[in-house]
């Protein structure tokens, strides 16, 4: 049994962790959005087949996600060494570290730093950290418009919407509906754009080109921080990223205190995984990777803002801590069979699918995302596929019991639970709850049940129900005189 | 050898015919099968909906109740992966450490079908026959958890008259998930469409699997959309013999 250290989580009424109805309603919804499924399972399908291919290359596969996770589980037992070398470093380079508890100080800091540099408009890459915080409000709060660079995040920021996925922030969106989306809200654009990528992307060039040349401040996420070096790393595939952390005079990034890990040889490990577990590709095409501030290249003022917002609590929590090793491949999402079917708006959370689903409820507490537990089929796909090996399924097995001993049992279905663990605990019982059982004879017609009452209703609202048999096994065991 | 028979609380009391199956294919083998009185429910519904605290007596009394066999078949894989993977874990979880260890021995003892058939006894012709169209869907415990790999193909493959034609995206989820049917039924359904699409595109009359549960999802999927198509388990395809035609 663990115990609850009591750490504060993720702050309510700022960011995005938590959805505003309950994952069944949200997602029966989006199950009836003809498009997005048409291309959520285009784009998953293809993403897993890619993958799976460049995996099946590697005959040290599992050796490398075994050196994934050990790393891992390794930085997070001695996360406050590595934070506080990682500090040390990239100040001894000339660089700042920022300590943020939650997301409100992350976006205090974050927002007075902007406003040092007398900036009115930043350009943002690897969004997803100051999209959990809310930081575009933030700083549109203070007068500052923030301009997201990576291509699938700058559709969603057009078109103000949310991301749905982690890596591909519009994969619910397809070409027809990326063009429509430039036509109405670029200012700058050509109105006889077509469809063809490669002239979406061109438009998208020729806006973000602009914004590049006079952007003052750029703000990062990363992927990787080197505690030994002081070294940060953002991993892209279209240079968009390479410039936003390169032409601006100061660059801020935000960064959730678990990505650090403790040497640069490290990367070897995970620049291995993560680009054939995310895009399916056998090396990361835009690697950018800096050390503090060098003297007439690139930005001279670096800030690096360290995000606790609901860690330390997962940390505190064994069960949980797993979950802190995810390094944001979703290859998870791919191959989930829920999130291929009703994409990641439906999750609430700016972490979607099967990571989303113990991640969100570890950083705000279970109370506040309590149905993502349950947005899984346990079919564990999601564990198969992780390049650091979490065991997301026990994980969510074990915060369906968090939630059930916080409801201490009042609920129907607790009732029913505990009443048929009572007759089941104890054959006399059990044989006569199922000759109860029996009597659903009644309900049926031809060996089915067509239609049961709630909460079976679901069940036969599209699927018979066996129609329970005339003798049970243990009825036919004792009749035919068995031992 | 003697083997006792763990028949799951849902094929004894909605599915016998498959308990049935499994005695008369391990006799027609030679071996002597008990069925213990006392045998119930894993508690595998009770963990995965969370209510871990309502599942110790289960695991308690599963534990108690085949403690003294060497050998336990189960035909289930997602039954048969919660006994080995799940009963020491709540059982430690509740602070019943002495309930663990003795747990991790049952466990070790308990077989899925063909499991026990493949590595325990060592046959892979059964001696069945079957002659019907049929197509094999791995169920996700069976295939991620137990990893039964191709063990239940080669079993079928021995079997007289059968012909076994392969499932496409096989080892997609059937979107069972024990109480996920019942509380995510939107999205259970979604992904059980795209099971039966991928079903009734092999032309199969028969879509078989080692999981009665699976099987009750996706048969009631065909069985609704009257698609002429049945489930049968394993056990049942391999207990079958010219003299049941």
């Amino acid at each position: 049994m663990s115990t609850f250290l009591g750490l504060p989580t993720a702050p309510a009424g700022v960011g995005h962790l938590r959805g505003s109805e309950p994952f069944p309603v949200a997602a029966r919804r989006a199950l009836a959005d003809t498009q997005l499924r048409r291309n959520l399972a285009k784009a998953t399908s293809t993403i897993r087949a890619k993958r799976a291919r460049v995996v099946a290359e590697l005959p040290d596969w599992e050796e490398l996600r075994e050196a994934g996770r050990a790393i891992k589980a390794h930085t997070l037992a001695h996360l406050d060494t590595y934070l506080e070398q990682l500090e040390s470093q990239v100040t001894a380079r000339g660089g700042t570290v920022h300590w943020a508890r939650d997301a409100p100080e992350a976006n205090r800091i974050v927002t007075g730093l902007v406003r040092s540099a007398m900036a009115t408009e930043v350009v943002k890459v690897k969004s997803i950290t100051t999209d959990e915080i809310g930081l575009n409000d933030a700083l549109a709060a203070a007068g500052i418009s923030a301009v997201e660079t990576d291509l699938a995040e700058l559709i969603v920021q057009l078109d103000h919407d949310r991301p749905s996925h982690i890596l591909v922030p519009a994969i619910h969106k397809n070409r027809s509906e990326i063009r429509e989306i430039f036509l109405r809200e670029m200012a700058d654009v050509d109105p006889g754009l077509t469809d063809v990528p490669a002239a979406l992307t061109q438009a998208a060039r020729q806006h973000l080109r602009r914004k590049f040349l006079s952007a003052k401040v750029g703000i990062s996420g990363a992927n990787f921080a080197v505690a030994e070096t002081g070294t940060l790393c953002v991993v892209e595939s279209e240079g968009n990223g390479r410039m936003c952390l390169t032409l601006p005079d100061t660059l801020i990034t935000v960064m959730g205190i678990e990505k650090v890990i403790p040497r640069w040889a490290d990367l070897g490990v995970f620049l291995q995984l993560l680009p054939r577990s995310a895009t399916g590709e056998r090396m990361n095409p835009y690697t950018s990777m800096w050390t503090g501030v060098t003297p007439g290249d690139g930005p001279q003022d670096f800030h690096l803002v360290l995000l606790d917002n609901g860690r330390t609590a997962a940390l505190a929590d064994p069960d949980g801590r797993p979950a802190l090793s995810c390094i944001r491949c979703s290859a998870c999402l791919n191959v989930c069979p829920v999130y291929e079917r009703v994409g990641g708006h439906a999750y609430g959370s700016v972490y979607p699918g099967p990571i989303g689903a113990i991640l969100s409820p570890l950083l705000t507490g279970i109370e506040d995302n309590a149905s993502l537990p349950y947005a899984s089929s346990l079919c564990g796909a999601c564990y198969e596929a992780c390049p650091v090996k979490i065991d997301i399924p026990s994980i969510l097995v074990e915060q369906r019991a968090r939630h059930v001993e916080a409801t201490h049992g009042r609920s129907a279905e607790a009732i029913t639970m505990a009443a048929a663990a009572w007759a089941m605990s104890d054959p006399a019982r059990f044989a006569a709850a199922q000759r109860g059982g029996q009597l659903g004879r009644l309900l049926a017609r031809h060996g089915v049940i067509r239609r049961l009452p709630s909460p079976l209703s679901g069940w036969t609202a599209a699927r018979d129900a066996p129609a329970p048999p005339r003798e049970t096994f243990r009825q036919w065991w004792r009749r035919t005189g068995r031992p | 050898m003697r083997i006792a028979l763990f028949a799951t609380c849902l094929a004894d009391t909605l599915y016998p015919r498959v308990a049935k199956a499994t005695v008369r294919l391990l006799e027609r083998l030679g071996h002597e099968v008990v069925f213990p009185a006392a045998s119930t429910c894993c508690g595998q519904m009770h963990v995965n909906t969370g209510y871990q605290r309502a599942a110790l007596p289960l695991i308690r009394h599963y534990v108690d109740t085949f403690a003294g066999f060497e050998a336990i078949v189960v035909p289930s894989g997602s039954c048969t992966g919660s006994i080995r993977y799940q009963h020491a874990m709540v059982a430690g979880r509740l602070g019943d450490s002495r309930l663990a260890v003795r747990a991790t021995k049952v466990a070790a003892r308990t077989h899925e079908l063909s499991e026990l058939l493949v590595d325990v006894l060592g046959v892979t012709d059964v001696g069945a026959y079957f002659p019907h169209r049929v197509t094999y869907h791995p169920t996700c415990h069976s295939l991620r958890l137990l990893q039964v790999g191709d063990r239940p193909l080669t079993l079928l493959r021995h079997v007289a008259g059968i012909e076994l034609v392969p499932l496409p995206d096989a080892e997609s989820c059937c979107g069972f998930g024990g109480t996920f049917a019942v509380k995510n039924s939107d999205v259970s359904t979604a992904i059980l469409a795209d099971k039966m699409r991928n079903v009734l595109a092999t032309g199969a009359e028969f879509c078989t699997a080692g999981d009665s549960s699976c099987l009750m999802h996706i048969g009631g999927g065909l069985s609704r959309l009257r698609t002429g198509t049945r489930t049968v388990h394993l056990a049942e395809i391999l207990a079958s013999t010219p003299a049941d035609r």
